[in-house]
């Protein structure tokens, strides 16, 4: 049976990239004799994907694995055998029996909801925020992207689907995904061109909040939760 | 939730910025209102490779669970960090609390290898704590410094308040106890030095006189007050089974370079190798019970959530319960797909088999440690592996299906000759050989031997102490010798040859048979920048050079000068257990090329057996 597991990584932990945190679970995992499958031959591993890397830097209330067990315990066992032995920095939120033929989470993943705060003393001047709110009326806004041949360029516009400014923070819902991944920083260095301010590395806090994956038809967007596609295992 | 000592800037613009956060699962969180002592455990290397050293390991286990100390860990920053460190004049902090070093009660340094001792000037200084123990005060830390290091501590004597000579586990809780006896009666910071001079094992520089001949060598090392012994007892663990051992190391973020459970079977080794200082100041052979090791892998793993676990010891093959052992993991482990791993074995029928069991013999490779090219040459060291035994070893293996095999030798051993650096080439190729004499179905393409050597340096307290070291275009000339004849070999496609660089070598030598006068050159090294000695992009030989020139300190003095068999040694203050006059002998076995049997064989009466344990007593029992 395939289990999606929801975690939070929060603190100290955002400073742990991806790949520590594929390692960390795999160890946590055992920690918590959690009966998990590993895969045949010599250095058997265990059969884990993650749905979408997130940078260092970066927190996140929405992060994803499945792992694939054998007679999992009850969600609610599992979550507290988990959580009992995992460091300040990661909690694990849900335990989820996946339905069979679904499709892993990283496949799945077609966007993502980030908010961005400017590091205090990297921000625009005062009042940015209603020049965002200008900036974003536009319909196309072109960047440089540098790819693997080379820089192109690639409008962004159409790859945020949703954004709204509270206060010191602006929410967004992004593309996220292999059809095509937006980075909240890639859109902020926009703002900040078009503010002609430097936005240098580490400006941006930014915090994801969800991930999510499509459900609708053809031609329409119909996003849940990659959790919602789970259901909770009850006790035997 | 924790605070770091370091800003998110800081953190994002460095390289690894998790060396240096701790938060770890595993790491021990107190309340410092709650607790007497504060302790930092410093491994003066970068991170990755500090967790994976084992000793500090089992001292921060055992100095956690007293409640009146929180034992924290200390390693270097990366030349990235320094630079921002001394910029910005950060305080170095210890992982758990990430509180300055500075407040703390005890600096304690490991000090493993020569090539760190500029790392430790690194440690003091970022801690902003005087270099020099005398100019420091009630204010700082006292700095204590162990390890193998520390059983020549001369070089280092000015830097640190104390050494510990020995095992931890056997004094550090006196130690405590005094100094908290100390620090309650606020008597001046001299007064606990001399208190602590009086515990056995620990040595206070300060409290010794060195008077020098004229020839510069030491005439004699006198303590300058009662309560400093003339002479420091190293201090080891006899009972290995009840000794402390850590049940829930920190498992690191990070990929460390032990990525796994260690268990330690046993300390020592009974062998006696001549070059060897671990062989020497391990003494005696001591060894773990069977069934408290298997309670330990158990918990360890089950703590840790480690993949792999690994034996630690100096020579597993000579453990009496391996074969108990070994099964026990593989039956117990090997189907939860937990890899277990056999370092330091003897390859013969035994550690094929259980080889092949553990790992995928197609892909890994054996490793023989024949040390020296020819016969003759290894019963000047002692090391008793014979031709017979390598190549039967090898033929076993290439029929199990091996076909890849590094060897291990050194060059510049005392006697050397240009045969025996022929030697070296010689074995590589009947090995080859062995392996072509397979039928060509039935061997897995061609085989591929590794062989590397290193440059011999002298270590203390082995009865290699007195051998005069090859200058460096001599160690070079050697590596060419045996390059050269490699290459005329019949097999030499499948003979591959490295050699270690030797001005690092030399270098080890002068820091490893160093005394008091070597110090100063080792601080002008340090405000030079030399930093990471030991890792090759960071090691700038001629800054060195020009600091042993600067100082006037030669260093053809520590290395290629012959020493007399009567010559007074900076280390000789310290009593390993094994005698002088023991290691005089062996010194003259060896020129003589005689042999010494190991310590299961018959017993050679090297002094050990004043311990009271291990190999010297198990057939008395």
């Amino acid at each position: 049976m395939n289990v999606r597991i929801k975690f939070r990584k929060y603190g100290c932990l955002k400073f742990i990239g991806h790949l520590d945190v594929m390692r960390y679970f795999q160890k946590a995992m055992r920690r918590a004799e959690l009966p998990v499958c590993y895969s045949e031959g010599y250095s058997p591993h265990m059969i884990m994907s993650f749905a979408s890397p997130l940078g260092v830097g970066l927190t996140s209330d929405g992060e994803y694995l499945d792992v694939r067990m054998e007679n999992p315990p009850a969600s609610q066992e599992a979550l507290s055998r988990l959580n009992a032995v995992m460091a300040e920095g990661i909690e694990v939120l849900s335990f989820k029996a996946l339905p069979e033929k679904s499709g892993n989470a990283m496949a799945s993943v077609a966007a993502a909801d980030y908010e961005v705060r400017f590091r205090p003393g990297y921000g625009p001047k005062d009042g940015w925020q209603e020049r965002f709110r200008t900036f974003m009326e536009k319909t196309s806004i072109p960047v440089i992207k540098e790819g693997k041949k080379g820089p192109r360029e690639l409008d962004i516009r159409p790859m945020v689907y949703g954004w709204q400014v509270l206060g010191e923070v602006i929410c967004l819902q992004v593309s996220a995904g292999s059809a095509g991944n937006l980075k909240p920083e890639l859109l902020l260095q926009a703002f900040a061109d078009s503010e002609g301010v430097e936005l240098p590395p580490h400006a941006l806090l930014v915090h994801r909040k969800e991930l999510y994956m499509d459900q609708g038809e053809e031609g329409t967007r119909s996003l849940i939760p990659l959790e919602a596609l789970g259901e909770e295992i009850g006790r035997a | 939730m924790r605070k770091l000592a370091l800003s998110d800037e800081i953190l994002l613009s460095i390289d690894k910025p998790a060396r240096y956060i701790g938060g770890e699962v595993n790491a021990v969180m107190k309340d410092p209102g709650e607790v007497d002592i504060r302790f930092a455990m410093c491994f003066p290397d970068v991170y990755e490779i500090g967790m994976s050293h084992l000793g500090i390991q089992i001292l921060y286990d055992m100095f956690n669970q007293r409640d009146d100390i929180w034992c924290e860990r200390v390693y270097s920053p990366w030349t990235d960090l320094d630079k921002v460190m001394r910029e910005q004049k950060i305080p170095l902090f210890a992982l758990e609390s990430q509180d300055p070093v500075k407040d703390f009660d005890f600096l304690g340094i490991t000090i493993q290898y020569e090539m760190c001792y500029t790392n430790i000037l690194q440690i003091l200084d970022l801690a902003q704590i005087p270099l020099e123990a005398s100019r420091r005060t009630k204010e700082h830390p006292l700095v204590i410094g162990g390890g193998p290091c520390a059983y020549n501590p001369e070089p280092l004597a000015e830097f640190f308040d104390l050494f510990y000579i020995g095992e931890g586990e056997t004094r550090y809780f006196e130690l405590m106890d005094l100094y908290k006896e100390w620090k309650a009666s606020g008597a001046p910071r001299e007064a606990f030095l001399r208190r602590a001079a009086s515990v056995p094992g620990i040595y206070v520089p300060s409290l010794y006189a060195v008077s020098y001949q004229e020839d510069g060598t030491v005439a004699a090392m006198e303590p300058v007050c009662e309560e400093a012994p003339e002479k420091v007892q190293k201090q080891v663990v006899t009972d290995m089974t009840t000794a402390s051992y850590p049940e829930k190391p920190v498992v690191p973020f990070i990929k460390a370079t032990q990525d796994r459970v260690v268990l330690e079977i046993q300390r020592g080794c009974i062998r006696g190798c001549r070059f060897c200082q671990a062989g020497t100041i391990y003494r005696p052979t001591r060894e773990r019970d069977l069934e408290m090791l298997k309670k330990s892998a158990y918990a360890m793993l089950k703590n840790t959530g480690h993949e792999e676990i690994s034996l630690s010891s100096l020579s597993s093959s000579d453990y009496s319960q391996l074969g108990g052992l070994v099964n026990f993991l593989i039956d117990e482990f090997g189907s939860r797909g937990i890899n277990i791993s056999l370092p330091s074995l003897r390859i013969d029928a035994f550690s094929l088999d259980v080889m092949s069991k553990v790992q995928d013999v197609r892909k890994s490779s054996l490793t023989f440690a024949p040390e020296a090219g020819s016969q003759r040459l290894r019963d000047v060291i002692n090391k008793g592996l014979t031709e017979e035994m390598i190549l039967e070893g090898a033929g076993q293996a290439f029929q199990g299906g091996w076909n890849r095999v590094k060897l291990y030798f050194m060059l510049g051993l005392p006697t050397e000759t240009e045969e025996d650096m022929k030697g070296i080439a010689h074995l590589a190729e009947k090995i080859a050989e062995e392996y072509y004499e397979i039928p060509k179905d039935q061997r897995n393409g061609k085989c591929q031997i590794v062989v590397s050597t290193s440059f011999f340096v002298p270590k203390p307290f082995t009865p290699f102490q007195w051998a005069q070291m090859c200058t460096k275009e001599e160690f070079l000339h050697r590596a060419y010798v045996v390059n050269h004849e490699i290459k005329d070999q019949l097999n030499r496609k499948s003979i591959k040859y490295n050699w270690h660089e030797a001005d690092v070598t030399v270098l080890e030598g002068v820091l490893a048979r160093g005394d008091r006068k070597v110090a100063q050159v080792i601080r002008r090294a340090y405000e030079k920048g030399c930093l990471f000695d030991s890792w090759s992009e960071c090691f700038h030989n001629e800054l060195w050079e020009d600091a042993f020139r600067e100082c006037g300190v030669d260093m053809d003095f520590y290395t290629v000068r012959p020493r007399a068999v009567d010559e007074v040694f900076p280390w000789d203050f310290i009593d390993i257990g094994v005698s002088r006059c023991f290691l005089e002998r062996e010194w003259e076995k060896a020129q003589k090329g005689v042999v010494t049997e190991n310590c299961r064989q018959s017993c050679s009466g090297c002094g050990a057996a004043v311990f009271g344990g291990g190999v010297c007593f198990e057939r008395k029992n």
